[in-house]
């Protein structure tokens, strides 16, 4: 199922959290929402699942609207709010039976969706402890496995890996692309590699406005413009290769990094590359090149850039 | 519907879990037997082989009891946020207070069920009105569903239990006590004051006069009280 999401506005008394975002996910597509704190983007998590009004605009999934139809919408989505709020007077397995129920699935899908989520989410060693006798990373667990039961056709994550270790982590990101092969999937975080390493696509944004839409790669070259090599030209002396690197037409700029490794920073000319009049320039000057590393520009740098 | 049963079902293993229930059931028979039985004007003291005794100590243990019960059902849920995950599976507000109300009432009728060994004996002491008895545990019953709806709406409108559990006694308090003190103005008003009255219909019933009007009051206020508790949880809902 789609999500559509048209001019969404949404005030808080003056304050406005979000304003004006349209944005389409589709089915089997994992989009990642990125911002600072208090961007708007649990707000906006609150509106698709309902728990809050909608503002302005509108929200369609499928070719329903969340603001006539929720009732029926309800049930196709799988929610993971902030914060995880569980009841941690229920064992493990009545909450997951209880959620399952309350979607309105029949006693017999119950069973087998329950054993799936257990299995799924790692949660058989603890399965007979009550919820608040877990952990911080088995109660997450818990959370998605709630989130998870009804299998639905679109799931809202909302910070989905926090708390648990790196093999968790893993493991999860791993459950989570595997899911959102067909489905639909929200998440939001503010590990920016765990952004790289699962979501399809990236929205950023800030004080309620979407600043960047696109994949990983298209944002980065974005922010990036010019090409940036680091490499190592040996066989030579570092202010001769230095000069010799100046005088390509191709290159912005030539800086040593460190004159005892010959090791330099390239910078192109916007649009160019200058990747291969390097080499050409290596073998008429006999230096060899052993190394040559691109420089990928972090998302770390691009989500600064965009939200500072 | 479905959903209102399976909360209500929740809710109740979180009582008996929680030892609220048993403290509740313990508490309630503890207050009743000891003043049905034992203490000032019981039974023995009265000589006539009604629950009379019974039912005004029940009107006054329920008062209390109940903030008590409903204090936590929505304040909780709103201070651990798990209202949140609740109300975006798929059931509608209504049900969820439904469910809640449904819990508490069920409750109250075990604590209610609990005293049916006092009919029995006083049915064995002397002649019983069987019909004077039915109406005064439908009475307890009803007055209960009232105070719950209130204990509810109380409970929905802060996220603080004490909160909840002041403002449920402080509402309840005034059909309970004040506006039946207020029946002393006379005129329209005290009338007015007469009909909204708590003691004024609890009294009618329990001494096994069935009047409708008495129905429709505790009836419509139960579903009064049902009504705003479900407004203010939908209060997120209204749009800006």
């Amino acid at each position: 199922m789609n999500i559509k999401i048209e001019n969404l506005t949404k005030r808080y008394d003056k304050q406005i959290a979000v304003d004006k975002i349209s944005f389409e996910v589709k089915t089997g597509e994992i989009l990642g929402f990125l911002g600072p704190n208090g961007a708007g983007k649990t707000t906006t998590m609150k509106m698709i699942t309902n728990y809050i009004s909608i503002g302005e605009g509108d929200i369609k999934i499928g070719d329903k609207s969340i603001r006539t139809e929720a009732d029926i919408l309800k049930k196709f989505i799988g929610y993971l709010p902030e914060h995880n709020p569980l009841y941690l007077d229920m064992p493990i397995i009545d909450y997951l039976q209880f959620c399952a129920k309350l979607q309105g699935l029949q006693s017999t899908e119950v069973e087998v969706r329950l054993r799936e989520m257990i299995r799924v989410c790692g949660l058989n060693k603890e399965k007979h402890k009550k919820i608040g006798e877990l952990s911080k990373g088995y109660r997450q667990r818990v959370g998605l496995a709630q989130a998870m039961i009804h299998d639905p056709e679109i799931l809202i994550l909302d910070e989905p890996t926090t708390g648990l270790d790196p093999n968790q982590i893993i493991e999860i990101r791993k459950l989570i692309r595997e899911i959102g092969r067909t489905k639909t999937v929200i998440l939001s975080t503010h590990i920016l590699p765990e952004v790289e390493a699962i979501c399809d696509r990236i929205l950023i944004i800030k004080e309620g406005k979407i600043v960047a839409d696109g994949t990983a790669e298209t944002l980065r070259k974005q922010a990036q413009g010019q090409e940036i090599l680091k490499v190592r030209i040996e066989d030579g002396k570092p202010q001769n290769i230095q000069f010799e690197l100046e005088k390509l037409t191709s290159v912005a700029s030539a800086k040593i990094l460190d004159e005892t490794e010959n090791r330099f920073e390239i910078q192109s000319k916007n649009g160019e590359s200058s990747k291969r009049p390097i080499f050409q320039m290596c073998l008429e000057n006999q230096f060899v090149l052993t190394e040559s590393v691109p420089f990928e520009t972090k998302l770390e740098d691009i989500f600064r850039e965009l939200t500072t | 519907m479905k959903n209102s049963l399976l909360i209500a079902k929740r809710e109740l293993e979180a009582f008996f879990d929680s030892l609220i229930a048993y403290i509740v059931l313990v508490l309630f028979l503890g207050f009743s037997g000891f003043f049905t039985w034992l203490y000032g004007s019981d039974i023995f003291f009265i000589g006539q082989a009604d629950l009379r005794g019974f039912f005004s100590i029940g009107y006054w243990t329920l008062f209390f009891f109940i903030p008590a019960l409903t204090m936590r059902m929505i304040a909780e849920e709103r201070k651990t946020g798990t209202i949140e995950l609740l109300l975006t599976k798929s059931v509608t507000d209504r049900e969820v207070i439904l469910g809640k109300f449904l819990a508490t009432i069920f409750l109250i009728s075990m604590a209610l069920v609990c005293t049916f060994p006092y009919i029995i004996t006083i049915s064995i002491l002397g002649k019983l009105d069987w019909g004077a008895t039915f109406c005064g545990y439908l009475g307890l019953l009803l007055m209960s569903a009232v105070y719950t709806s209130i204990g509810i709406f109380a409970s929905s409108t802060t996220n603080n239990q004490i909160v909840a559990f002041l403002v449920a006694l402080i509402v309840g308090l005034f059909f309970h006590l004040i506006f039946s003190v207020l029946i002393g103005i006379g005129g329209i008003i005290g009338l007015i004051f007469q009909q909204l009255s708590m003691q004024t219909h609890f009294e009618n019933i329990s001494r096994g006069v069935m009047d409708s009007s008495d129905l429709v009051y505790f009836l419509s206020m139960t579903a009064f009280g049902l009504f705003l508790a479900e407004l203010s949880l939908s209060k997120r809902k209204i749009a800006d």
